[in-house]
């Protein structure tokens, strides 16, 4: 009996210090976050990430202290608690939790959460991304400043995947590319041909379901230059895993470049 | 009563019995055997992420793996055997009856599991596989067969599994309510009651009120797939360069009635798990529990809560942003009740003379998985970090916890070794 409760203790001992040791040093890195709304996600995290920590070591802590101080004895030397014990006990996880879990949604989180769904500013690129079993298209506005119409019946893959009623139109088509300029706000409207898809950005901390019939919208702010992933984030069939793409965010400069070259291509 | 050697006697006792200790049995027997199957299928899925590089699964077979291995694991295994498989047996033997209000429609519901538990195994043997869109069943992927395979006759068998399933699980829930609340030995009061029976009391309403809809959600999805209405499937969809002539329907029709029964029904799987951790440590600790008036408040608030947060399972669906700030401050807000059942069961070894008997290892280990898996939860329930963490393996980390660890192989085995206390007659 005295060795199992050593061996117990010892065990929960220890399974708390290798699961602290696992986030502090964080072997798993998720990618480094390179979006403005990321950076406001990635505090959030990290704010739970030490709430909670303290949370378990002290639960975890106290349930070992317990286990230790109650066994091994001949008989228990329990009384009744009275009822306003229990009620002032029972405050404590109730505050602790409320004050930990709400900070987090409305003081931290909050904003981050209106940076993502809030109004988007006038001089916003607006991008739009179609998705369909299994790749992303990306269609920016030609010459003229206005995405030109599209109809389902017209899809005809390849020569016209996103259905344009006229074929001969100046928008600006990529598969699975997507170039945008570094610090400038860009809004993504999101739409599908066929299933559900999500529009998923890991390093930008960026996630947007697409739904059939229901035109979606997100947005960011890149914040580093290079290449990024973009997965695909909502099962949408045999393909899902290899539905991925690239975000492109270059400098500005070189972003009015090849803007230029691609409207230069069409002519 | 003789033996019975003749087949009626036999069938009447074992096979369509009506007494609770029996059907509770037949219940975590069913239940073990697809346990064992939903174990298997979990054995494919990590053979195949250990080695991706080698093609042991055909990619259509991996997704219907995915989405079988869910299925059963939470409906035909956590569910059947926890709470319809331990609720029979246990309540009636602790609340002093002598069977449960309607044994004949306590027989019904375990008969009606079989051919459901018959349907979803031989679902996986149609043409075009089994159901493929994962446990949650979205649709279009669902609704339409040429999206992925499995969307043929395997999607439609394992929605009807589910429809009897649900049947089966709403009968049972009434026996359930009307034993509880009628059948106590005289002198037990509600507030008499041992906490485990009081759990179940609680999970069987949540279950009673949160199927429902998701037995709407499935009948319409089989409409939409066989009767040609569009409940869920919108205009303009385009497959194989083809428009679908379907129009006026919201794939979030679905979703909001999914997971209203979605998150309730995982309460429904944990709450029975803390009410035999309960008995168990005050078993084994030698005294009450602790708190027991307000661990019983704590289960209706957990109750009720759980209730009016399904959306932060939507947060990026597309839904309106300002009920994603609502959910998921609703959601956060479970932590406190949760949080102090949690505490209350820790605390109940204040005072004791702990005895580390099996089923005691088992709930201490269990207590400090409710630790973790519950702390994740949090990530998951603010809005903001959930939109990192949504679709990842993340949420499969905290469920897994969750149903895995705490709901699943801790109070199973604990109550089995300590069935010892309740086989007092």
């Amino acid at each position: 009996m005295k060795a199992l409760r050593i061996v117990l203790l010892l065990f929960l001992a220890a399974m708390t210090v290798l699961t602290i040791f696992g986030f502090v040093a964080k072997p798993w890195q998720p990618p480094e976050v390179a979006s403005k709304a990321g950076e406001g996600i990635d505090s959030v995290i990290n704010y739970l990430l030490v709430s909670t920590g303290i949370v378990f070591v002290i639960g975890h802590a106290g349930l070992i202290w317990l286990i230790w101080r109650y066994s091994g004895k001949s008989d228990a030397g329990y009384k009744p608690e009275t009822p306003k014990a229990q009620w002032m006990w029972a405050l404590v996880p109730v505050l602790c939790m409320a004050a930990i879990s709400e900070i987090g949604v409305l003081v931290i989180g909050g904003p981050a959460w209106n940076e993502l769904y809030g109004m988007p500013p006038d001089d916003a690129l607006k991008v739009e991304v179609v998705g369909k079993q299994f790749e992303w298209i990306v269609r920016y506005a030609g010459k003229d400043g206005k995405f030109d119409p599209t109809k389902p019946q017209k899809v005809r893959e390849p020569r016209n995947p996103l259905g344009f009623v006229d074929e001969d139109n100046d928008d600006i088509v990529a598969r699975n590319v997507l170039t945008v300029p570094v610090n400038k706000p860009v809004v993504v409207k999101l739409r599908t041909l066929d299933v559900q898809h999500s529009f998923s950005i890991p390093a930008f901390r960026l996630k947007q379901d697409l739904v059939p019939g229901l035109p979606t919208q997100t947005r960011f702010t890149a914040t580093k230059t290079g290449k990024f992933e973009i997965v695909c984030a909502e099962l949408c069939g045999m393909g899902h895993y290899r539905m991925r793409g690239e975000v492109h965010v270059l400098e500005q400069k070189d972003f009015d470049e090849w803007m230029r070259k691609k409207q230069a291509e069409l002519e | 009563m003789s033996e019975g050697h003749a087949p009626s006697g036999f069938i009447r006792k074992y096979i369509f019995s009506f007494d609770h200790k029996v059907i509770g049995l037949q219940y975590i027997i069913t239940a073990m055997v697809m346990a064992v199957l939903g174990a298997g299928l979990a054995v494919m899925i990590r053979m195949q992420l250990a080695w991706p590089d080698k093609p042991m699964l055909r990619p259509e077979a991996y997704l219907s793996i995915v989405t079988m291995h869910g299925t059963i694991m939470v409906f035909f295994v956590i569910s059947l055997a926890l709470v319809s498989g331990f609720g029979n047996y246990l309540i009636p033997l602790m609340i002093g009856a002598r069977d449960m209000a309607y044994p004949f429609l306590n027989m019904l519901s375990y008969w009606t599991i079989v051919p459901a538990c018959a349907l979803m195994v031989l679902s996986m043997f149609v043409e075009g596989g089994a159901a493929a869109s994962g446990w949650t069943a979205y649709p279009p992927l669902s609704a339409l067969k040429e999206a992925i395979p499995g969307s043929g006759w395997g999607q439609t068998l394992w929605l009807l599994a589910m429809a009897l399933f649900i049947v089966s699980f709403t009968l049972s829930g009434l026996n359930f309510l009307t034993t509880i609340l009628n059948m106590r030995a005289p002198g037990m009061s509600l507030y008499r009651m041992p906490l485990t029976v009081w759990t179940f009391l609680i999970s069987t309403v949540l279950g009673l009120l949160a199927f429902p809809p998701l037995t709407a959600a499935a009948v319409m999805l089989l409409t939409d797939r066989h009767l040609g209405t569009n409940f869920y499937l919108p205009d303009g969809i385009v497959l194989g360069d083809q428009v679908l002539p379907h129009q006026g329907g919201t794939p979030l029709l679905f979703q909001h009635l999914f997971w209203f029964l979605g998150h309730p029904e995982v309460y429904v799987l944990v709450l029975p798990a803390m009410g035999v951790a309960f008995e168990v440590v005050a078993a084994f600790a030698r005294r009450p529990p602790f708190g027991y008036r307000i661990s019983v408040y704590a289960l209706f608030v957990v109750a009720v809560l759980s209730m009016i947060v399904w959306g932060h399972h939507m947060f990026v669906s597309g839904m309106n942003p300002y009920l994603g700030k609502y959910f998921s401050i609703a959601t956060v807000a479970i932590t406190m009740p949760f949080s102090l059942l949690a505490v209350n069961l820790i605390t109940s070894l204040w005072r004791g003379n702990i005895r580390f008997e099996v089923p005691m290892l088992f709930i201490l280990a269990m207590i400090s998985v409710i630790g973790t898996g519950g702390l994740g939860g949090i990530y998951l329930g603010t809005a903001t970090s959930d939109v990192y963490f949504h679709d990842s393996y993340f949420v499969v980390g905290h469920f897994h916890l969750m149903i895995g660890v705490v709901t699943s192989s801790r109070p199973l085995p604990a109550s089995i070794t300590g069935s010892r206390r309740c086989s007092a007659e």
